[in-house]
């Protein structure tokens, strides 16, 4: 069924005409080639199709187009303002925090909510004093912070340090 | 995927309504289990209702010291309530220990509690399940079932079926005698959510007493006043369901159990309040002993199943160390 809807993409607006049934991430790529975000396996539980809706991080598999018409929606493609990598996609290459890349985008999705989320307080699984007021990303914080992004490539041992050195520039990480 | 009419109502009313008038229909919260399911083909909506703007994304106090969750306050939020988290830990830490920072900040309190269950089986339209397909038979029973229930199950029969349910959040919120606020065709009620899962018996096609069109708007939680906390074993360290989980609290008053509320995940189609060890345990002194009698008591009904057995001993020492746990942040 035919719907029309304004989807508002790393700060353009694209007025779309998409069947009910599609997918926030099939409208990015399949419609917009905005191709940044990857499909891994289509039912939310690898990552790589992380994006932010209005800043909070989720995953576009599961999220149908039509309910977005509302919100800010913000790709890996969309953090590098002006054409310049966002500080996250620096500390990736700097840490050789890939291999094949098919799940960075949303690696760096991801690792940016997370911060955010960090900045905001919020505790994690791993947390051990639920009541503390500030968050320290420890590399077992951010492990289970991450937990949601899988690398088949198991480029972990680096992306848990790429993270690390932008969670210590932006004060969450002692 | 089936073709579908997408909805907004003005209100709860108009929502309620237009699903009622729908027998097809289905609410939405964030999607993330809807959605996966009519990808899958094992739900087929032919409207959905997105209610996620209707129902309130606010948790408020109560008067008792209670607080309402709202129906749409995302599972990230409100695991990172500073409320939930002094009050309520055992709470937030089953909401930490559920799914990925991805999906919690998408899904909702009213979604998480009606998730479906993760048998494969259900999931797989070219397998019987009696749940999916009524009458077609529990291919669970005599196949892949190492992590289904060990209680409450139907073993037998065209009501056959011994799925668990996956959510973390309601087991915490059984063992906090949560009453899930709802408005239906027929006006509101409240539910006290011991009696909105339900276990398979003659019909596991049916996860809660719900009728369709009711609508989840909040979740009242009352005051407890002592310590809680939840523990979760797994397959992996993290962004994984439970094989089985322990929502406990524990009052102590001079070494004796002066209250306690046990609740087990993964262990049945529904949150399994466990009030056989909760009754052997009320004026009992606090110890690993006594624990551990209380955990047998209510695991001599576990009826496991082939593959399953080891369910039991997790349960009872999952069951064991929460309460141990607790007399130590208690003293
Ligand atoms: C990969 C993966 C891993 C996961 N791991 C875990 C885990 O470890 N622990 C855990 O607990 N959960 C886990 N989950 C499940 C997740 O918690 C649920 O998918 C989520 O909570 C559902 O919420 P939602 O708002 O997205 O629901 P939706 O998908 O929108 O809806 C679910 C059901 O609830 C109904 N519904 C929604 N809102 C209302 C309402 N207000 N009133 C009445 N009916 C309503 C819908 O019609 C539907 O039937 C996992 C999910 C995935 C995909
Ligand atoms: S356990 Fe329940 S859900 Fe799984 S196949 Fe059997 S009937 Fe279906
Ligand atoms: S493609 Fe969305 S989580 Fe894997
Ligand atoms: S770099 Fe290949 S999947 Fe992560």
């Amino acid at each position: 069924m035919d719907t029309e809807i304004t989807l508002r993409v790393d700060g353009a607006a694209h007025p779309l005409t998409v069947d009910t049934r599609t997918t926030l991430l099939d409208a990015l790529r399949e419609r917009l080639r905005n191709t940044s975000p990857k499909k891994g396996c289509d039912h939310g539980q690898c990552g790589a199709c992380t994006v932010l809706l209005d800043g909070r991080r989720v995953n576009s598999c599961l999220v149908l187009a039509v309910t977005v018409d509302d919100a800010e929606v913000t790709t890996s493609n969309g953090l590098a303002a002006d054409g310049q990598p966002h500080r996250l996609h620096r500390s990736f290459v700097e840490h050789d925090a890939f291999q094949c890349g098919y799940c960075t985008p949303g690696q760096v999705c991801s690792a940016a909510g997370m911060l955010a989320e960090a900045q905001a307080g919020w505790p994690s699984h791993v947390t051990a004093d639920l009541d503390a007021e500030d968050v320290d990303l420890t590399d077992a914080e951010i492990r289970e912070r991450m937990s949601g992004n899988l690398c088949r490539c198991a480029a972990y041992a680096n992306i848990v340090p790429a993270v690390a050195a932008v969670a210590a520039v932006e004060g969450v990480r002692r | 995927m089936r073709e579908f009419r997408y909805e907004r109502a003005d209100d709860v009313d108009g929502a309620v309504a237009l699903l009622a008038a729908d027998p097809d229909g289905a609410f939405l919260g964030g999607g993330t289990n809807l959605v996966d399911l009519m990808k899958l083909g094992v739900a087929t909506p032919d409207l959905l209702v997105d209610v996620r703007q209707l129902t309130s994304v606010e948790v408020t106090g109560l008067p008792d010291g209670g607080l309402r969750i709202g129906a749409a306050v995302p599972n990230a939020d409100l695991a990172a309530d500073r409320r939930v988290r002094e009050r309520f830990p055992v709470l937030a830490q089953a909401l930490l220990s559920g799914a990925s920072g991805q999906l919690r900040n998408r899904a909702t309190t009213g979604g998480n509690l009606l998730q479906r269950t993760r048998c494969g089986y259900f999931t797989d339209v070219t397998k019987p399940c009696n749940k999916r397909a009524p009458g077609s038979g529990c291919g669970a029973l005599e196949g892949v079932h190492r992590n289904h229930a060990i209680l409450g199950q139907t073993l037998d029969g065209p009501g056959a079926c011994v799925a668990t349910h996956p959510s973390d959040m309601a087991v915490a919120l059984v063992a906090l005698d949560a009453v899930v606020q709802v408005v239906g065709p027929d006006g509101e009620r409240g539910i006290p959510i011991r009696e909105l899962h339900r276990l398979p018996d003659d019909d596991p096609s049916r996860d809660t007493t719900l009728r369709h069109g009711e609508l989840i708007t909040a979740v009242d939680v009352p005051v407890l006043g002592f310590a809680s906390r939840y523990r979760k074993a797994r397959e992996r360290a993290s962004f994984a369901f439970a094989l089985v989980s322990v929502a406990a609290a524990l009052r102590v008053e001079d070494g004796v159990v002066a209250d306690v509320r046990l609740a087990l995940g993964g262990v049945a189609h529904a949150p399994w309040r466990a009030t056989a060890a909760e009754a052997a345990l009320r004026g009992q002194p606090a110890t690993e002993e006594a624990f551990g009698a209380a955990a047998d008591a209510e695991l001599a009904a576990a009826t496991p199943l082939r593959d399953n057995g080891f369910k039991v001993p997790l349960a009872r020492n999952l069951v064991v160390r929460s309460l141990l746990d607790l007399v130590e942040v208690a003293r």
